[in-house]
């Protein structure tokens, strides 16, 4: 019997290949590729205002919805986020992945990674939970601030419109921060995998031909690098779009997409519109992953 | 399976005292577990704190194992009662008639379970489970969603929930604006029509719960007005804790829960100290119940559930692990973890200013079509947008 099949196998790879890759695609096409089509259906019912049944008839009504003023404001209010937040991590996230790629050696280096993995082993929610002691109105930042009568500043940043709030832990300005520091890590990480792949002759080279290193940086070292901080904005705009913890414990209870989905589909039973608000981050990063590949950045990860 | 029963029959032997209490129920007839979908604390085995622990002598005694499927929401406990599956849910009133309705839970025969009688009695025949004269449950806890406040602030009580609702300088002389939290559930509308019911008399709203066009309005109104007062709105029970000990938060409807929580840390209370009431407009609050499965597997274990939930021994504990108030008046002497005023505390007086959760629907007997909680859901959603 077993020589039989292994005969088998050998005369026909090809069902051994079969057998193999069966189970993991079956696992892919069904549960993975299944539920999302499950819920792209879904979004095409729509829920019954009167009775509160989902009523099981295509219709676009749904997505129509999406452009209600609230529920559109909600959805730009989520991508100026994770817009902010991949931008500014990307400005910070440089400089560090510079150093690290092309200066720190040895034991440096070693310190470095350890800095840059080491709050991705402590759990997210412990992290949020910190930072919303962090940032707390009697919190240690404006403790700080008002030691060194700085209290006013404070307030002035605060009192700013839109982005202030009555506390920095009740403000879009602590929302961000704290994303800034959870996602901070994707976008370090293949910033310097890409660095370290810049060959160094073409460096040598450019500094033989007379360039300096402003210059160098700017047509050499940036453009070469540049898919590295695209691969790692992909990180730090999805997982920003899709969050639904850090809004709902450190900010101004302005809901983002994720809260959005939680809660009509968990409290007001609105599964297609629900449905279709999670095909909204879909769609954007459908758009976003085709850019980010004419970048280059798919070469970088 | 002969050797369990065996088994199950010699743990009987032992345990004198439960067939002593219930002699309703033959020992032989118990199935050997109950599967039951309970709130997040509900139902404690001893893990988080050994004190509490009321699972573990239950399946000593009846030889039922207790399998606890935990919901976070009303609505996930429709949904797990509608897979079916489960023998037993402790359903609020957002909940309970929802179930009646999709015929997903049965009535129960209240002779069955020695305990009933000793059930308050204002709770006997509360409308979140009787239905047509039929008991679909037996209470369980109760609690009130009171106005928590800061007693430095407001040196004397608020009398009344427009310290939260409309902008005004609070005793300390500073305005309420960011300074106050409203709770995040769309329920809270409710709180809103509440208060109108008293502000604005022409509205005549008559019950919180059932709200048409023009009251509904009414309320939404205030809620959005109310946006601009609150610097966040409070979901987890936790974090709201923390935003009166760190924020700076000085007013706020709240739960038992949380000011339990505060007026325990004597660093709080040195610094922010914290009490709670009722003000004059009444409050609205949450009732559980545990119901039965139209299709329990395991009958008899769910019947000796629902008895031994309410000796007044599991009703204390309960009441003390959760900040409720125990459907069982006698649970209120002499419980060494809830203490003799432990249900005053958690609000026992107050129960005619209580309107409780319920499901706002669209039909409803007063003046035709009510709006229903799906619409109160995405309004209340928007609110907090603006």
């Amino acid at each position: 019997m077993l020589n039989t099949l292994s005969n088998l196998f050998y005369r026909r790879p090809a069902i051994l290949t079969l057998l193999l890759l069966g189970p993991p695609l079956a696992w892919i096409g069904i549960v993975y590729i299944g539920s999302l089509l499950a819920l792209l259906l879904q979004s095409f019912y729509h829920l019954d205002d009167f009775s509160g049944t989902v009523i099981h008839e295509f219709t676009l009504a749904t997505y129509a919805q999406l452009l209600d003023p609230a529920n559109l404001t909600t959805i730009l209010r989520t991508v100026a986020m994770a817009a902010t937040v991949t931008v500014f991590s990307a400005i910070i996230a440089y400089p560090i992945a510079y150093f690290a790629a092309r200066y720190a050696r040895g034991r440096t280096k070693a310190l470095f990674y350890l800095a840059v993995m080491m709050p991705l082993w402590s759990s997210y929610l412990v992290k949020v939970y910190a930072w919303k002691l962090i940032l707390a109105k009697e919190g240690i930042i404006s403790w700080v601030a008002n030691t060194l009568h700085l209290g006013w500043l404070l307030d002035l940043l605060l009192s700013t419109p839109v982005i202030g709030g009555s506390s920095l832990s009740f403000s879009y300005m602590g929302t961000f921060l704290v994303f800034l520091y959870i996602w901070l890590p994707y976008m370090i990480l293949p910033i310097q995998a890409a660095l370290e792949r810049v060959p160094k002759e073409y460096v040598e080279a450019a500094a033989d031909l007379g360039a300096s290193q402003q210059r160098t940086f700017r047509d050499i070292i940036l453009p070469l690098s540049f898919p590295g901080v695209v691969a790692g904005s992909i990180f730090t705009f999805s997982l920003t779009l899709g969050d639904y913890i850090v809004p709902q414990i450190v900010g101004n209870s302005r809901p983002m997409i994720g809260q959005t989905v939680y809660t009509l589909q968990g409290t007001a039973g609105d599964i297609p519109l629900a449905a279709a608000f999670t095909v909204v981050p879909m769609v954007i990063m459908a758009f976003y992953l085709l850019g980010a590949r004419k970048l280059g950045a798919f070469d970088a990860l | 399976m002969k050797a369990f029963q065996t088994a199950t029959l010699a743990l009987l032997a032992g345990a004198a005292f439960w067939s002593a209490a219930s002699t309703a129920l033959r020992a032989a007839d118990m199935e050997g577990e109950v599967d039951i979908v309970a709130w997040p604390g509900y139902i404690e085995r001893g893990e988080s704190d050994k004190n509490y622990d009321w699972v573990t002598q239950f399946e000593k005694d009846t030889g039922c194992k207790v399998n606890v499927k935990t919901a976070a929401t009303s609505d996930e406990m429709v949904t797990l009662m509608n897979q079916g599956g489960f023998d037993l849910v402790t359903a609020s009133g957002d909940a309970s008639l929802r179930l009646v309705a999709g015929k997903k839970v049965q009535p129960i025969d209240v002779s069955k379970i020695p305990n009933w009688s000793t059930v308050d009695k204002r709770l006997q025949d509360a409308p979140w489970h009787t239905v047509d004269g039929k008991h679909y449950g037996t209470p369980y806890q109760w609690g009130p969603n009171v106005l928590a406040y800061n007693s430095k602030v407001f040196p004397e009580a608020p009398k009344s929930w427009s310290v939260v609702f409309e902008e005004q300088n609070l005793p300390d002389g500073k305005s309420n604006k960011g300074r106050v939290q409203a709770y995040y559930g769309p329920i809270y509308i409710a709180d809103a029509a509440l208060y109108l019911m008293k502000k604005k008399p022409e509205l005549g709203i008559k019950n919180p719960y059932e709200l048409n066009k023009d009251q509904y309005a009414a309320a939404l109104d205030l809620v959005t007005k109310q946006r601009a007062l609150v610097g966040r709105y409070w979901g987890d029970a936790n974090v709201q804790v923390d935003d009166f000990k760190n924020e700076g938060v000085v007013a706020s409807s709240s739960w038992p829960f949380q000011v339990n929580l505060l007026e325990a840390d004597k660093d709080v209370m040195a610094k922010t100290p914290i009490a709670s009431t009722i003000p004059e407009e009444g409050a609205t609050g949450w009732a559980d119940t545990t119901m039965m499965h139209a299709e329990a597997k395991h009958p008899n274990c769910a019947y000796a559930w629902l008895n031994h939930s309410l000796e007044p021994k599991v009703q204390g504990d309960v009441a003390a692990w959760f900040g409720s108030v125990p459907a069982v008046p006698a649970a209120c002497k002499g419980n060494e973890l809830l203490t003799d005023s432990g249900c005053d505390t958690n609000g026992m007086g107050n129960f005619d200013k209580i309107w409780f959760w319920r499901t706002p629907i669209g039909k409803c007997e007063a003046d035709g079509a009510c709006v229903p909680y799906s619409q109160w859901a995405k309004d209340y959603l928007a609110v907090q947008g603006k």
